[in-house]
């Protein structure tokens, strides 16, 4: 182990940061993790009194601090709602980085991250041959929303009802697209991102079938990356540089005049992220990390403010149905996007809207969070679960993937009869 | 010192859980919203019931270890930072609301019910709880009785303490106390309840409290009323009051203010205004129409630049979302935010302004204020930076300042914040030796072993 007191010194230089908290406890009114424990150390204030109490020496269990800091969703409610403006995500992330430098890497996270997850090539891999096993270990568990309970794993993650690995990830039908600049004449960069790559590619394919119809050209480079969250949110900056290092290559060509994701936590990680670490780089590097940045759009986002999205004149097909929505965080609180899913949802044919209670609280999955605090997880997603259920809906659209498990978890645990869709989904099936 | 078998004692009343001793969640409730150094707890105990807070109360008062209770810790004078080798008593865990009687209009809530969660509860029942502290979505009930905590509609609907209508208490000892009743109107006893309101944990640690509910009000006007000068707003406020009319709402911003809520909020504020009073009436709508043009009427008179009234719903909301924004605005421009609450009569305003102008001009501070105008209790908001030494001394200096001024003015020290350790130390400026020993005789009466959130109001 280093030397505490470099430990404490590198944490002061966040004390630029941390002066802003003035510890008004305001943020305990939207920390959904506070609101399920009501214990301090979960809320924003709590865990940045921590900090500073570490780097002024009043206490001296960094363990004990980054304990406090890994069971946190990230999810920016605190830094939305804050008073004072604390930059709060900015200064959790730094404080694991420095945290993780000092104590280390868990085994299993070191395996992930710097095992698989920075050979994008070997991750895909490997995940492929998992989806052709995990047929043969794995029950359906509710037929109605696809997922599957695994005997063999659960001992291992609680009783999950967790989405399959696709038989077929995205990458296999469509790699190294680039079809110019198309009819509406421009070119868009998609990147789907990991989960839809691999657990969701019918999300890829409603992207792809809508950017079409709409006449833009795609760039779908080969061998993309992940956006590096689950390991900068780890603490692992090396393997977040690694990763951005290979994004950049890909996503600095193609000469494209959007990039679009249909996962808000992809978004939000290019928009805010992915400059500010590349800076870590060289400057060039950071450069070219804001030109993607810049060019970055939600999917919702995009198509609302570059087409007529309003499907209310076609055709309806069967029975009239419900939709509501929920707003993930990286998505609402991170980046701002919240009117723009509601209008593509309300001009879809055979569909009512109705918005759900707290559509804009987290479902409670939070990345790696999910895996480590799976019952607080739970209670958070339950939650949501009830305000789904409340609207009456017969479906429930989100945009992103990880909230998309979480609710497919929740849902399927209590065997509601609610389909969790992409937003993008409904959008091509109305098309 | 705690003792490891008083320790285990704890944890067998409580569950291992709810006795937490590590360093970490030791440091979690070390300090509160107040500009203050933080102070490790030696426990942080957190019962989830009457009787397992009774209990802890016993044995607190058995081994003479002092009790701080804490509800959100969002008091802005200290009360709930600990003392050396005390307990934090959580009341978060005892958060239900027992009981809302709508026929009798009232409510009986544990001590951990947070202000806002309750207001609405109320709400749904169609019935009315007005205190709303600007910390009301985080803030619990016992902390308002325990602060006397105010809000925005203090003016017309009063302040927590005339919603308190009786509660159950353990005493030093773990023993309950009972005063007031649900009745509307009761003298049996002493009136320990008002003794209880802005105890700040000094002299008892509510357990129940009974709240008055009242009806809703059928209709409100807001509006906004524009000023060249600052005299001109605040003796609009004076005759407003002087005309017999009572609006629920009568907020204050000055310049310093305005321009920091119009660079955050963009809410089209104008900047070169050098006051803005925003004014709410409610009640039957026929009064509320009348009311609303006689206010807008007397704003004219003293020479508003500008009066908007507000048309609907939305027009309202931009009204008071400018208010409510106040805070972050200014809270954003530096990283220390002192946030005073000196109040004066409110005849006294446009003194205690131009007093608070001298102030800043003096120390070369940047001071913004705005407040309740209507209750003499103004925010008067200190920018600076703790890091900085030099100007922390003068900002302390200030602080000291403001307090005189206001006492000049025959104001007091705290309209609604309260005292803690913050401001112990000027409370004999305000009432004098004699009244300091009265409550020191009270306090050694109830607590003779001072276990009692020890330091805060009176001092040790
Ligand atoms: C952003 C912000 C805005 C604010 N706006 C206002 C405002 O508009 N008006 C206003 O009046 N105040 C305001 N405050 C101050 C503060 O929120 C109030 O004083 C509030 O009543 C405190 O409630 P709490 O639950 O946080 O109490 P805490 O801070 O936890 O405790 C306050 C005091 O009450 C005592 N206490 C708590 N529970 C009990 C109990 N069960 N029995 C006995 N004593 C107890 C504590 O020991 C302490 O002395 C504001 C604070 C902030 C940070
Ligand atoms: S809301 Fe912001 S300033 Fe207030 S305690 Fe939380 S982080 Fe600190
Ligand atoms: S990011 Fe979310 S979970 Fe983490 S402290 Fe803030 S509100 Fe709580």
């Amino acid at each position: 182990m280093n030397d505490i007191s470099n430990l404490r010194a590198t944490l002061s230089e966040l004390d630029d940061l941390l002066v802003n908290c003035m510890r008004c406890g305001m943020c305990q009114s939207v920390c959904p993790v506070f609101q399920d424990s009501m214990l301090e150390g979960d809320v924003a204030r709590g865990k940045l009194a921590l900090i500073d109490g570490l780097a002024k020496r009043m206490i001296d269990s960094p363990v004990a601090v980054k304990e406090r800091l890994d069971k946190c969703l990230l999810c920016g409610s605190c830094e939305a709602n804050c008073p004072s403006g604390v930059k709060i995500t900015d200064i959790f992330i730094k404080a694991r980085t420095v945290l993780t430098a000092y104590i280390g890497l868990s085994p299993v996270k070191k395996a992930i991250f710097r095992g698989t997850l920075i050979h994008p090539r070997f991750f895909t891999g490997l995940l492929s041959m998992g989806a052709k096993f995990q047929w043969m270990a794995t029950s359906k568990a509710d037929p109605f929303l696809g997922t599957s309970c695994s005997k063999i794993m659960s001992p291992l993650i609680g009783n999950r009802h967790f989405l399959p690995l696709a038989k077929r990830p995205l990458h296999k039908d469509y790699s190294g697209v680039d079809t110019g600049k198309g009819t509406a004449g421009m070119r868009v960069a998609f990147y789907p991102g990991c989960v839809v790559d691999k657990m969701l590619p019918q999300v890829g394919h409603a992207v792809i079938k809508v950017l079409e119809h709409h006449g833009c050209g795609i760039y779908l480079p080969k061998n993309q990356g992940c956006c590096g969250i689950p390991a900068l949110a780890s603490g692992d900056e090396a393997s977040f540089l690694k990763l951005l290092k290979h994004n950049l290559k890909p996503f600095s060509q193609g000469n494209y005049d959007v990039l679009v994701t249909p996962c808000a936590t992809c978004t939000s990680t290019i928009k805010k992220l992915w400059p500010k670490m590349a800076a870590k780089i060289s400057p060039e590097a950071e450069k070219k990390a804001q030109r993607i940045a810049d060019r970055t759009m939600d999917i919702s986002e995009f198509l609302v403010k570059t087409f007529d999205v309003d499907l209310s004149a076609h055709a309806v097909v069967g029975e009239k149905k419900t939709v509501t929505w929920h707003d993930p965080c990286h998505l609402k609180k991170s980046i701002g996007v919240s009117a723009e899913p509601r209008t593509i949802l309300k001009g879809l044919p055979g569909y009512e809207y109705a918005e759900m209670n707290e559509a804009d609280t987290c479902c409670g999955n939070g990345g790696s969070f999910n895996l480590l605090h799976y019952d607080t997880s739970s209670r958070i997603g339950a939650k949501k679960r009830e305000n789904i259920l409340a609207t009456g809906a017969d479906v429930v659209a989100t945009g992103c993937p990880a909230c998309m498990m979480q609710m497919t978890d929740m849902l399927s645990q209590g065997h509601d009869p609610v389909a969790v869709k992409h937003i993008i989904e409904l959008y091509a099936d109305a098309l | 010192m705690i003792s490891g078998n008083l320790k285990k004692e704890f944890e067998i009343l409580l569950g291992e859980k709810n006795v937490m001793s590590d360093e970490v969640s030791r440091m979690n409730y070390a300090y509160d919203a107040a500009v203050l150094d933080p102070v490790m707890p030696a426990l942080v105990l957190r019962p989830e019931s009457s009787e397992q807070l009774g209990d802890v109360l016993r044995l607190c008062g058995e081994n003479g270890i002092p009790v701080t209770v804490r509800g959100a810790g969002t008091n802005l004078s200290g009360g709930t930072i600990p003392y050396k080798n005390g307990v934090v008593l959580l009341t978060n865990a005892m958060n239900k609301i027992i009981e809302i009687n709508e026929a009798d209009m009232y409510a009986i809530v544990q001590p951990g019910v947070v202000t806002a969660n309750f207001a609405a509860a109320v709400a749904a029942k169609g019935l009315f709880y007005p205190p709303d502290p600007g910390s009301q979505k985080v803030s619990t009930l016992a902390g308002n009785v325990a602060e006397n905590a105010g809000g925005l509609r203090g003016l017309k609907y009063g302040v927590t303490k005339d919603y308190l209508m009786g509660m159950d208490f353990f005493d030093a000892e773990g023993t309950l106390v009972k005063t007031g009743s649900k009745t509307v109107k009761c003298v049996t006893g002493f009136n320990v309840g008002g003794l209880m309101v802005a105890s700040e944990g000094c002299l008892g640690v509510f357990n129940e409290i009974t709240l008055k509910l009242i009806p809703p009000p059928k209709a409100s006007k807001s509006m906004m009323a524009v000023y060249d000068s600052v005299a001109d707003a605040t003796e609009s406020v004076a005759a407003i009051i002087a005309a017999k009319i009572v609006p629920c709402t009568l907020e204050f911003m000055d310049n310093f203010t305005i321009r920091a809520v119009e660079d955050y909020a963009k809410a089209g504020l104008p900047v070169d205004a050098r006051a803005l009073l925003l004014i709410e009436v409610d009640g039957h709508p026929g009064q509320v129409a009348d009311e609303a043009a006689v206010v807008e009427e007397i704003c004219k008179k003293h020479n508003a630049s500008r009066i908007q009234v507000a048309k609907d719903d939305e027009e309202k909301n931009k009204v008071w979302e400018a208010r409510r924004a106040a805070l972050s605005a200014l809270a954003k421009l530096k990283p220390t935010l002192v946030l005073e609450d000196a109040t004066v009569p409110r005849s006294q305003i446009p003194e205690m302004v131009r007093g608070l102008d001298t102030v800043a001009a003096k120390f070369g501070l940047s001071i913004g204020t705005f407040g309740h105008a209507g209750d003499g209790n103004l925010h008067p908001t200190i920018l600076c930076d703790r890091r900085d030494t030099k100007e922390w001394h003068k900002v302390e200096a200030a602080i000291e300042d403001i307090f005189d001024l206001a006492l000049n003015l025959g104001g007091t020290l705290s309209g609604e914040h309260g005292i803690g350790i913050a401001k112990s130390g000027y409370m004999a400026r305000e009432v004098g030796e004699g009244s300091m020993n009265y409550l020191h005789k009270i306090k050694n009466a109830v607590d003779p072993k001072g276990i009692l959130n020890p330091g805060k109001v009176i001092g040790d």
